[in-house]
């Protein structure tokens, strides 16, 4: 026993140290009898915490509003009051409430962006305005863009329901992930065209996750994707399985499940496959 | 179809099928409100358990919950009822056989004859009337025991699930990941990694790395790289050294189909893995995951709960003799199984299940981060899955899984659990544990941070 009580040796701690080099993994956390040593144990919640506060914290549409600097903003909500009602029930979240629905600017627009709180307003508010500039930067100055959809308690097919009573024609939902431990601000977009709200499935878009400059995609290389991958769209009439993401950029940092509902089978398959990624739960 | 009713507190409750009856006597939880399946009250829930409770268990044989023609998985359960091994139960009411099951009358052979007398349908029914604290007796009586190298399921034993997941599929990640396991005493149910994607290339170079090390230590255990069913065909015909097929699997055919799987498909990967003849003290050489609101998640659940639809999957998976089966319970999500509570809920249920239509059952006992659920509740579930005698658990460094983003027990949890329940791993695992000297005077896991270990050699050289 008394060895447990023994600082670690020199060399013991040298080989954790390189082996972390490879993983982000919480190796080598040592013991306390069969439990983890303190500091780690508070590590770990600490880690928990962010995730969780990610999840909870209250969607501040303002702060998104004021990093559009000037660009026209809607808000709305989904058919989901409050979070617990979005947690549980993915079907409202995908729903706008019928008055905001009434209210939405209705035009000849060939674009809508959605920001949505998803399960992370903080990454929407952190990557959300950014993302948005940086795409219609590299939009062809003809195409009309609406003005910036801000939407509470959504998920991502609550942006078919606003580009359909918007007349739109195409529309970008970005969108607070899941918040894993190491990550609790990664934000997607989803890309979908001629959306239909309850015909429109999750095949029918591309996603781009992880959007979380220093350590994921930056905006520039994101929106870079995300402007070609709308080209392509027009071109073809379509997204989803039939339009590929042929961009030649480096491969994608850690991917990210962002989805509130994967199947089991994706723990066989992250990354596609049969059964393959449903992006729906967000 | 029948009808189904009962009165209670002056109110006269009416079911119009055997599948609602199920639905409305199910403990609340997320799955089934989101599905339109749930009690509209409380009331209703526990009128539907009384209703429930007079139910003759012959009538699940009369009355199947997903019809005949539709549903591959009904024909399974019902073409491969045994009659005979029912008979001891065969006049019991759903609530005549929750006491019949904690009695002392089911011992555990007499659970083990009756075993292919039930239907998913009937240890489902019967979960619904039992509280917590009876789900854990009745499972505690079960025995299964499977083998490979190691043997799974032997009284006083729990394996675990070394699970050295890397989001890259980096082999020095792994590597580094899989030591830390080891010297955590992990590993002996199997050492199972989650690939970052499917081609088979990547699954083979993992499936090399695994049996690198499992041979180069002599570690009897077995290695699982899990990717679909088809891909570990492919990658047997080719020569790769694969121990365990793995599958997801569901409760419905239609299910099943999302994650393209048919049972012609199961069979002939059964067939292939029992040629390979890899085992040493047995050839049960599949796996199995399964976890409830899949069947949902996939729009292919008709109109049955989502406890008893995850029943139907261990129906499914008793026709391949697996060597583990287990519910990843907590994976799916909030939306699903909301908090803690229905999550512990759940994992007692499938346990209880599996158990009585003879699996051996294990849990991946975790949660995602939008779940309202934390460490505390990893801890609850552990204690009481080891309890109810739970097979083996899943382990994560630090119980931290960085490749799916989401949370699990940890090999230190591993390590209280058979502390406090005096639970030892798989025999043969613990006599090469010992060989290799990790385990101390008391048979325990000995720490061996900042001793010069010989498994340390894998770390050195990726190190190095």
């Amino acid at each position: 026993m008394t060895d447990r009580q023994l600082s670690p040796l020199a060399d013991d701690l040298t080989m954790w140290a390189a082996l972390r080099r490879h993983t982000q993994a919480r190796i080598g956390l040592g013991r306390a009898g069969s439990a983890l040593p303190t500091r780690h144990r508070l590590e770990l919640q600490a880690a928990h915490a962010a995730a969780r506060d990610a999840v909870h914290s209250p969607f501040e549409p303002e702060v998104v509003a004021a990093g559009l600097t000037g660009e026209p903003t809607v808000r709305v909500r989904s058919a989901a009051g409050d979070r617990l009602t979005y947690l549980q029930r993915p079907d409202l979240g995908r729903r706008l409430d019928d008055i905001d629905r009434a209210h939405l600017p209705g035009g000849d627009w060939d674009l809508v962006f959605v920001v949505a709180d998803g399960l992370s307003s903080r990454a929407v508010h952190e990557h959300a305005a950014p993302m948005v500039r940086a795409t219609t930067a590299l939009l062809d100055p003809g195409v009309r863009v609406a003005p910036v959809i801000l939407a509470e308690q959504a998920r991502v097919a609550l942006g078919d329901d606003v580009a359909h009573a918007m007349g739109a024609a195409m529309v970008v939902v970005l969108i607070g992930e899941r918040p894993g431990m190491s990550a609790a601000d990664s934000l997607g977009a989803y890309l979908t065209y001629a959306p239909r709200p309850g015909t429109t499935t999750d095949a029918d878009r591309n996603c781009l996750s992880n959007i979380r400059p220093p350590l994921g995609l930056s905006y520039e290389t994101a929106a870079s994707k995300l402007a070609t991958l709308m080209g392509r769209a027009r071109e073809l009439g379509l997204t989803g399985v039939g339009l590929k993401d042929e961009s030649d950029s480096p491969p994608l940092p850690l991917p990210v499940p962002s989805s509130g509902a994967l199947p089991p089978n994706l723990r066989s398959s992250n990354a596609g496959g049969a059964g393959s990624f449903s992006p729906s739960g967000v | 179809m029948s009808t189904y009713t009962s009165t209670l507190g002056g109110h006269r409750y009416r079911f119009d099928s055997l599948a609602r009856l199920l639905a409305a006597a199910s403990p609340e939880r997320s799955g089934d409100r989101l599905a339109g399946l749930a009690a509209d009250s409380a009331q209703q829930r526990v009128a539907a358990r009384w209703a429930l409770a007079d139910v003759p268990l012959a009538q699940f044989l009369a009355e199947p919950v997903i019809p005949y023609e539709d549903d591959d998985v009904t024909r399974l359960i019902v073409d491969t009822h045994d009659l005979a091994a029912f008979a001891p139960v065969a006049a019991l009411t759903v609530g005549g056989f929750r006491e019949w099951l904690l009695s002392e009358a089911a011992d555990a052979e007499t659970l083990a004859a009756v075993s292919a007398g039930l239907t998913p349908e009937m240890v489902a029914a019967v979960s619904k009337l039992m509280g917590n604290a009876d789900l854990v007796a009745v499972a505690r009586k079960v025995r299964v025991v499977t083998a490979f190298r190691s043997t799974i399921g032997l009284p006083g034993r729990l394996a675990t699930r070394l699970q050295p997941n890397h989001p890259t599929d980096d082999p020095a990640g792994v590597a580094a990941a899989l030591l830390d396991g080891l010297l955590l005493g992990s590993g002996d149910a199997v050492i199972g990694i989650n690939p970052a994607t499917d081609s088979p290339k990547a699954v083979r170079d993992l499936l090399e790395l695994l049996d690198g090390v499992i041979q180069r230590y002599q570690i009897p255990t077995q290695s699982c790289v899990l990717c679909h069913v088809t891909t570990s065909v492919d990658l047997m015909e080719r020569g790769a050294p694969v121990d365990l097929v793995f599958q997801s699997i569901a409760g419905t055919q239609a299910a099943n189909a999302s994650f393209g799987v048919t049972l012609g498909l199961l069979d002939e990967a059964y067939a292939a893995a029992g040629e390979l003849n890899r085992g040493t003290v047995g050839h049960n050489a599949l796996y199995f995951e399964t976890g409830q609101g899949s069947a949902l998640s996939a729009d292919a659940h008709h109109g049955v709960d989502q406890q008893t639809v995850e029943a139907r999957a261990y129906a499914v998976a008793r026709r391949y003799d697996p060597l583990l089966v287990n519910t990843v319970v907590g994976f799916i999500g909030p939306e699903y199984l909301y908090d803690g509570r229905q999550i512990l809920r759940a994992a007692l249920e499938d346990h209880f299940c599996g158990k009585l239509l003879g699996l051996p059952m294990g849990l991946d006992i975790c949660y995602t981060n939008h779940a309202d659920a934390d460490d505390d509740d990893i801890a609850t579930m552990l204690t009481m899955l080891g309890v109810a005698g739970a097979s083996f658990v899943i382990c994560t460094p630090g119980g931290d899984d960085i490749m799916l983003n989401y949370q699990s027990a940890s090999y230190h949890d591993a390590l209280y659990l058979r502390e406090v329940l005096g639970l030892r791993p798989a025999p043969e695992f613990e006599a090469w544990l010992d060989g290799i000297g990790l385990l101390d005077e008391r048979g325990a896991i000995r720490d061996v941070s900042g001793t010069a270990h010989p498994l340390t050699a894998i770390g050195k050289e990726l190190a190095a």
